[in-house]
């Protein structure tokens, strides 16, 4: 799906962790150390208790099928339709947008609750992007 | 805020509504206010508060040639129009302005003179959401639909019918766009745009505007309109992205929104004679009818398949045919704002008989907002 003109992020001072993270193969949350609130998108304070004193993790990659449309037109540069907009909730809480890659792109196929694992997209040599498949095993 | 303080004493919409493609937005915003003027039989010098969405108040006031005391750019999506009437009312009660002109318009169809919208690519929508192929509202509205209908067994039958009612209360009115009755099959048969969305069960995009003006309730009684009082007002938000909703169970700041302005009003769900619930796309109206406190949320489908807000229906809801079938150039909030006022004037073209207390229902952006406001003709 990853063409020319596909949107591409343009990380901040606050999400450069998460880029980094993406490419070099790992799913960056963060964790408040005071409140252990997991939190998504990516800030340097507890979006639950407003504590400045919060960690970055590795993410276990593992998560369930939310919700999703699965989108015919018009289409957004770069992907062809019909693609799936899914929402992902992640094993540690937060959720995230994302699309499912190694599966149909069909109402039957794409199950709600379904398990779904991270997998990594190389936009260019600067963006990497987290997709889900579903789960193996 | 105190109840019925307030009162809207002009309501206008553009001498045209639909495709317009012969007038600018900024121009469509002078014709709604112009309406709206003559509608009160004010002169434009009469006006001492403004406030506007997208367009800035600045642009709107120069271009109009008001010079305004207080000024409220608040611009959070189609339901700014229902802030923009709760922020007013907080104004002329505390005395910044006598009378407020609250203008909307938007050449959607035909985008003339039409401010562009863009996501920075730097921006958390840019990074987080805008990389997996969302484009414009359909790709995104509808995300949180099918997880609603699994966790409250809504069905896909039931969220064609909104569409299908609507079209009903569209069909008794002269300036609404879409006019033929459709059925079930119809919609479930319409074109795909996003699973599980049709094309009838997206909003339409058309040009228009429309315009409100409030004053005192002491003010009002000596205007030529029957006043409409402002009851109760509720406002919030939750997250310009979709994908960060606290749920897709129910909308957050839909449920600030509508208990504070019942709670305001001091009314109870079965005072509502009648209701608007912003419809972008068909899921609102459920969302609308739970979070709202009308019915359980698993009851919202079925209520309005059985034909519960249909004309003639216990609960009249979108009775213009709502942004499914009456007009959406955009922000459809000030539609919904003047149906009300029309039903509480009693002059709507789908009049709701006896009709005294009217709850209007906004959204912004995708569930990133909401306002609602309780009228009433009944001081």
């Amino acid at each position: 799906m990853a063409e020319p003109q596909r949107a591409r992020p343009k990380p901040t001072p606050e999400t450069q962790h998460f880029w980094d993270g993406t490419k070099a193969g790992e799913l960056r949350l963060q964790r408040c150390d005071v409140c252990a609130h997991v939190y998504f998108p990516p800030r340097p304070f507890c979006p639950s208790c407003a504590s400045r004193k919060v960690s970055i993790f590795k993410a276990s990659g593992k998560g369930f099928l939310y919700s999703y449309v699965i989108n015919h037109r018009p289409a957004a540069p770069g992907f062809t339709p019909p693609y799936a907009i899914a929402v992902v909730e992640l094993d540690e809480g937060p959720r995230m947008m994302s699309n499912i890659i190694d599966c149909p792109q069909t109402p039957e196929a794409l199950e709600l609750d379904m398990k779904l694992e991270v997998a990594f997209q190389e936009l260019d040599d600067k963006i990497t992007l987290p997709v889900f498949r579903p789960a193996k095993g | 805020m105190r109840r019925n303080q307030v009162a809207v004493v002009g309501a206008a919409e553009t001498t045209e509504l639909g495709v317009i493609p012969n007038t600018s937005q900024l121009q469509l915003h002078a014709d709604a206010a112009l309406n709206a003027i003559a509608d009160a039989g004010l002169k434009l010098s009469d006006i001492d508060g403004f406030a506007t969405a997208v367009e800035t108040p600045q642009q709107v006031c120069h271009y109009l040639g008001i010079k305004p005391t207080w000024v409220d750019g608040t611009s959070v999506g189609g339901c700014s129009f229902m802030l923009h009437v709760r922020h007013a009312a907080a104004a002329i009660e505390a005395g910044l302005c006598k009378t407020v002109l609250i203008t909307h318009a938007e050449s959607g169809k035909s985008m003339i003179g039409k401010l562009p919208r863009s996501i920075s690519a730097d921006s958390l929508q840019g990074q987080f959401e805008a990389p997996y192929g969302v484009y414009g509202p359909p790709s995104m509205f509808p995300i949180p639909v099918l997880r609603f209908m699994k966790t409250y067994g809504i069905t896909h039958e039931q969220l064609a019918s909104v569409a299908v009612v609507q079209r009903e209360w569209a069909a008794r009115n002269p300036r609404a766009m879409m006019k033929d009755p459709i059925t079930v099959t119809d919609v479930l048969n319409s074109r795909m745009i996003a699973y599980p969305f049709r094309l009838l069960q997206c909003c339409l995009v058309t040009d228009g505007g429309g315009a409100l003006i409030l004053t005192s309730a002491d003010r009002a009684k000596d205007f030529p309109r029957k006043p409409v009082y402002i009851m109760g007002t509720g406002e919030s938000v939750e997250t310009p992205m979709v994908s960060q909703m606290e749920t897709f169970n129910s909308s957050r700041a839909f449920k600030v929104a509508g208990p504070l302005a019942f709670k305001e009003a001091g009314i109870a769900h079965n005072d509502v004679d009648h209701l608007m619930i912003y419809d972008a796309f068909a899921h609102l109206p459920l969302f609308g009818l739970g979070d709202l406190g009308f019915m359980p949320y698993e009851e919202t489908g079925q209520f309005i398949a059985d034909g519960n807000t249909r004309p003639g229906g216990k609960l009249p809801l979108n009775t213009n045919g709502g942004g499914l079938s009456y007009m959406h150039s955009g922000m459809y909030g000030m539609y919904a704002l003047q149906e009300s006022v029309r039903q509480m004037r009693g002059i709507a073209p789908a009049q709701v008989p006896n009709a005294k207390i009217s709850v209007c229902h906004g959204v912004g952006g995708m569930f990133a907002a909401s306002g609602t406001i309780v009228f009433t003709n009944e001081r």
